[in-house]
């Protein structure tokens, strides 16, 4: 499967690489078509599939599953719960977003402690990471739903106000802030287009197919590692897993993607 | 009584005007939540990112929009940290701009592993230059035979050399990164930037 996206990539580019670079019609035509041969299979799949075992699999200190897990709407409900994330939790009183909710239920239902269970939050080749898979399917039970986080409670609305300063905060030795590529539309990085992240028609696009399996890394992806990603490329030392500003700017970008259908998992470059 | 009832409505809107607007709050909140999210890599990055300076505190607070007369606070106080080469030598090898044009090395928290290597400018991530480069981005306006109208001439030299230097001296709050005082680009790097621009036999300008 992974071969075959590969090659059907290397082709597409192969195409690109050969246009002639005025012709900004035939380069784009190129990288939709580029993304439509990817659309035909996804690998995330088997993350998904990876992640619902898991879910139900007797695991740390504690021995226990997660299949008491409160998502948000009651223990064990895990259809829709990512449509209705981030938001605020009473018993951590907290705004959390899925892997930190994720994190809590592995620490109280299976006793891990919080360290053990933000240890290992990315794959790499030959190191899988259960809560990848575990969030990978989390958010693809919501699949087509709407997305509609509840951005109600004074703490969801406080977070969103944090969040937005620092969508806007610029610093380092690049003065780098999230706006720099995402606050206006039509943009592109090299060949990648750059959503507009207050835009609702982009925000809604890409914001609810995270976790999505990405290509040029050759694996599953979450939306904590969009945002460290991010984060790296603006020159900034290393964002906490699951920490503060990443769920403030999950909750900012939240408002605008609400309406939104939910298509994860995601395929992406 | 009613100068005193004008007294008491000029208080008030005075009283107004102190009281810090929600967003200086919000701003506070943001600051926090950043100082506790960076906590485990490394130090001297972050000490880089925790505060900000003039340009950087005022483009984030207008959101890249500043008013005129605060824009123009930021250009003048930019174009006088402007330095040139001290020999007047202000163009270089374009073949080695065309290198650094291509390289998006150097500042990421992996990039510490490779201390002797020199950091790239990633122009084309947000500039269309040479023709044959087909990858390119348009955060920045195209620079494809940028110039050929332009020529080479000392002044187009200057601009050239310090709008890579430091584009807030030109355009203020700028997505351009400030490559030579923030020292991401050497003088010597950026003299091949400008002579990729400017180089009449430069690809950019076939």
């Amino acid at each position: 499967m992974r071969a075959l996206i590969m090659a059907a990539g290397a082709a597409a580019l192969a195409v690109c690489a050969a246009a002639p670079a005025q012709d900004k019609d035939v380069t784009q035509r190129e990288i939709e078509r580029y993304r439509e041969l990817l659309a035909e299979g996804n690998p995330a799949d088997l993350a998904e599939a990876k992640g619902e075992e898991l879910w139900k699999t007797m695991r740390g200190p504690k021995q226990a599953s997660l299949e008491r897990c409160d998502l948000g709407l009651g223990p064990g409900v895990v259809k829709g719960a990512y449509a209705r994330l981030p938001r605020w939790f009473a018993d951590t009183g907290r705004v959390q977003d899925l892997e930190s909710r994720l994190v809590t239920c592995m620490v109280t239902l299976q006793g891990f402690t919080e360290d053990e269970a933000k240890k290992n939050p990315f794959s790499a080749p030959g190191r899988p990471s259960p809560i990848e898979d575990i969030a990978t399917y989390v958010a693809g039970a919501s699949k087509g739903m709407t997305f509609d986080p509840p951005l109600r409670h004074p703490k969801e609305l406080e977070a969103f106000r944090t969040g937005e300063e620092l969508f806007y905060r610029r610093a380092g030795p690049h003065d780098f802030s999230c706006a720099t590529c995402h606050g206006d539309e039509g943009k592109r990085i090299r060949l990648q287009d750059l959503p507009k992240l207050t835009d609702p028609k982009e925000a809604q696009k890409v914001f609810t197919s995270w976790p999505a399996y990405r290509v040029s890394q050759g694996s599953v992806r979450t939306m904590q590692h969009r945002l460290y990603d991010c984060y790296w490329q603006m020159r900034h030392p290393q964002l906490d897993y699951v920490s503060e500003a990443s769920i403030d700017l999950q909750v900012f970008m939240a408002k605008y993607a609400s309406g939104g259908t939910v298509e994860a998992p995601g395929l992406k470059r | 009584m009613r100068s005193a009832i004008l007294l008491a409505a000029c208080a008030a809107l005075l009283a107004g005007c102190t009281t810090p607007p929600p967003e200086d709050d919000a701003r506070r909140q943001a600051q926090g939540a950043f100082e506790r999210s960076f906590t485990h890599g490394n130090k001297e990055m972050f000490a880089r990112v925790v505060g900000q300076d003039d340009v950087q505190a005022l483009c984030s607070r207008w959101r890249n929009r500043p008013p005129a007369d605060v824009a123009e606070r930021i250009r003048k106080s930019q174009a006088a940290t402007l330095v040139y080469p001290a020999d007047g030598k202000l163009m270089g090898d374009w073949r080695q701009g065309e290198k650094i044009a291509e390289d998006g090395f150097g500042l990421r928290f992996t990039d510490t592993n490779q201390p002797k290597r020199p950091n790239g400018g990633n122009c084309y991530a947000c500039h269309q230059l040479a023709p044959h480069e087909v990858s390119y981005g348009t955060l920045g306006p195209s620079l494809y035979r940028f110039g050929r109208t332009r020529g080479s001439s000392e002044a187009i030299q200057r601009y050239v050399y310090g709008k890579v230097y430091n584009p807030e001296a030109f355009t203020a709050c700028s997505g351009m990164p400030r490559f030579g005082l923030h020292q991401v680009l050497t003088p010597e790097q950026i003299r091949h930037v400008v002579a990729l621009l400017l180089d009449p036999e430069s690809p950019v300008n076939q």
